[in-house]
């Protein structure tokens, strides 16, 4: 499969094998507008399987770091500029999310508030765990 | 602690637990002289869910204290029943009182209430999640028993799953340090993980989960007994079933120490026998009482009105 460089852009490498969709959607791209090359289930020598995602005409600015740090904590960034690889970012877990995932806790209050952000903070690094800022239910991605 | 919301436990400092502790025995030692501290002052409860005993505990400690009490017990007579927002209630009351104590169904909801209030909030209760008043009559009855809330073996038992009471005294606990956990309850409501996490976390304190109250009663301080709360379980089946697993009963209190003391958030079902009211390890009703003036000391403090007479802990233990 041969898939065309891309002249300016980014690169996400190493996302988690079969989410590169789930990754976009947070990522607020929209596959049907953005010039975009999505490759699933490529092999990695250390992942075994990974997504890849090449967004044309895209900064790094254009992507938020933290919501990719959160859904896709391997994931790494390459920056490209005149179809050269000139930057490598690698996303970091938040210590605090505001309106990305929202609580699944039925009984939470964020059920039935009105005009409330969905907040939850890092409870565990190595575990990638998240808490809901209200109730301390973990989050579900 | 002067204008602080009380949402959590974690909000307050270790130091300021124990000055609270030390504040409550002072109040309940100077009963007429702190009776005009909170004089003008105002407090709302706003109880969007009954709980008689609580509320009435909030309201009593203001009035001993010489303020007065506005508010409303049950949603359904409320504005909430118009939709308005628990954020919207909140900065209008904020307009007529000097302090909230608010209790509702849904978790979380309290922060909700003080990031909306210009006032402070005490959580009286929300949903399954928080309900840090019961948890400073816990530590304050362990006190008063022992002198001192570490270098103890604690014995919790029955829901200690659905059990926020639990939950919340071991992480206080484990704050303070020096205690045996013994986690007692069926297997299918047992500790949840992030609780067994902060105890593991904490290298002065231990756990073991156990099944059998009998085995292990006989090593224990503190028994805090929990009731299975039919509002937690959306099956009734598995309520019936659990419901009636552990009995506290003068046969099984006969094997524990002559000092234990017998905890329990209130109110119960059947899980401690009548018969246990009468024997001097009981101390769940001594538990309603240091609730109220555990409720006395927050409610001066979040307001900052000092007790005449009153020393604070920090200044004591400097000069000593």
């Amino acid at each position: 499969m041969e898939v065309t460089s891309i002249i300016n852009g980014i690169i996400i490498d190493h996302v988690p094998a079969g989410s590169a969709l789930k990754v976009l959607d947070y990522l607020d791209v929209d596959p049907s507008s953005a010039r975009l090359a999505l490759i699933m289930n490529a092999s990695s020598e250390r992942y075994g399987r990974k997504d890849i995602i090449k967004i044309e005409d895209i900064g790094s600015d254009d992507i938020d770091l933290d919501v990719l740090g959160l859904v896709a904590r391997t994931a790494t960034v390459g920056i490209v500029c005149g179809g050269r690889i000139v930057d490598k970012l690698r996303p970091v877990l938040p210590e605090h999310v505001v309106n990305i995932i929202t609580c699944a806790n039925p009984r939470c209050v964020t059920t039935t508030e009105r005009g409330i952000d969905q907040m939850f903070h890092l409870m565990h690094t190595e575990r990638e765990e998240y808490r809901c800022d209200y109730c301390d239910e973990e989050a579900q991605f | 602690m002067v204008g602080m919301s009380v949402i959590t436990l974690d909000s307050l400092s270790v130091p300021q637990i124990q000055d609270l502790l030390h504040k409550a025995r002072y109040i309940d030692a100077h009963r007429r002289q702190v009776a005009h501290t909170c004089e003008g002052r105002v407090l709302a409860t706003l109880f969007y869910e009954p709980s008689t005993r609580t509320r009435l505990s909030f309201e009593t400690a203001m009035l001993r204290l010489g303020g007065q009490v506005i508010g409303f017990a049950g949603a359904q007579l409320a504005s909430v029943t118009k939709g308005e927002s628990i954020s919207d209630t909140l900065k209008t009351v904020s307009n007529y009182v000097d302090v909230v104590a608010i209790r509702h169904p849904k978790e979380g909801a309290a922060l909700v209430a003080s990031r909306a209030a210009s006032v402070p909030v005490i959580n009286a209760g929300d949903g399954g999640h928080m309900h840090p008043t019961q948890t400073l009559a816990d530590l304050a009855t362990i006190q008063s028993r022992f002198g001192r809330i570490t270098d103890l073996t604690v014995g919790l038992c029955g829901d200690l799953t659905f059990g926020r009471t639990v939950h919340s005294l071991i992480e206080t606990l484990c704050r303070f340090g020096n205690v045996r956990f013994v986690l007692i309850s069926p297997n299918e409501l047992k500790t949840p993980q992030y609780v067994l996490d902060r105890i593991r976390q904490t290298p002065s304190c231990s756990y073991v989960e156990v099944s059998d109250l009998s085995e292990v009663i006989g090593d224990l301080d503190v028994l805090y007994m929990t009731r299975v709360q039919k509002e937690r379980f959306f099956n009734e089946d598995d309520y019936l079933r659990l419901r009636d697993t552990y009995i506290l009963d003068e046969t099984k209190l006969s094997l524990a120490k002559d000092d234990m003391a017998v905890l329990h958030p209130l109110p119960r079902v059947n899980e401690i026998a009548t018969e246990v009211d009468s024997d001097p390890r009981a101390a769940y009703f001594e538990q309603v009482r240091n609730g109220m003036l555990m409720r006395m000391a927050l409610e001066s403090s979040v307001l900052g009105d000092d007790l005449p007479g009153y020393e604070p802990l920090e200044t004591r233990t400097l000069e000593v």
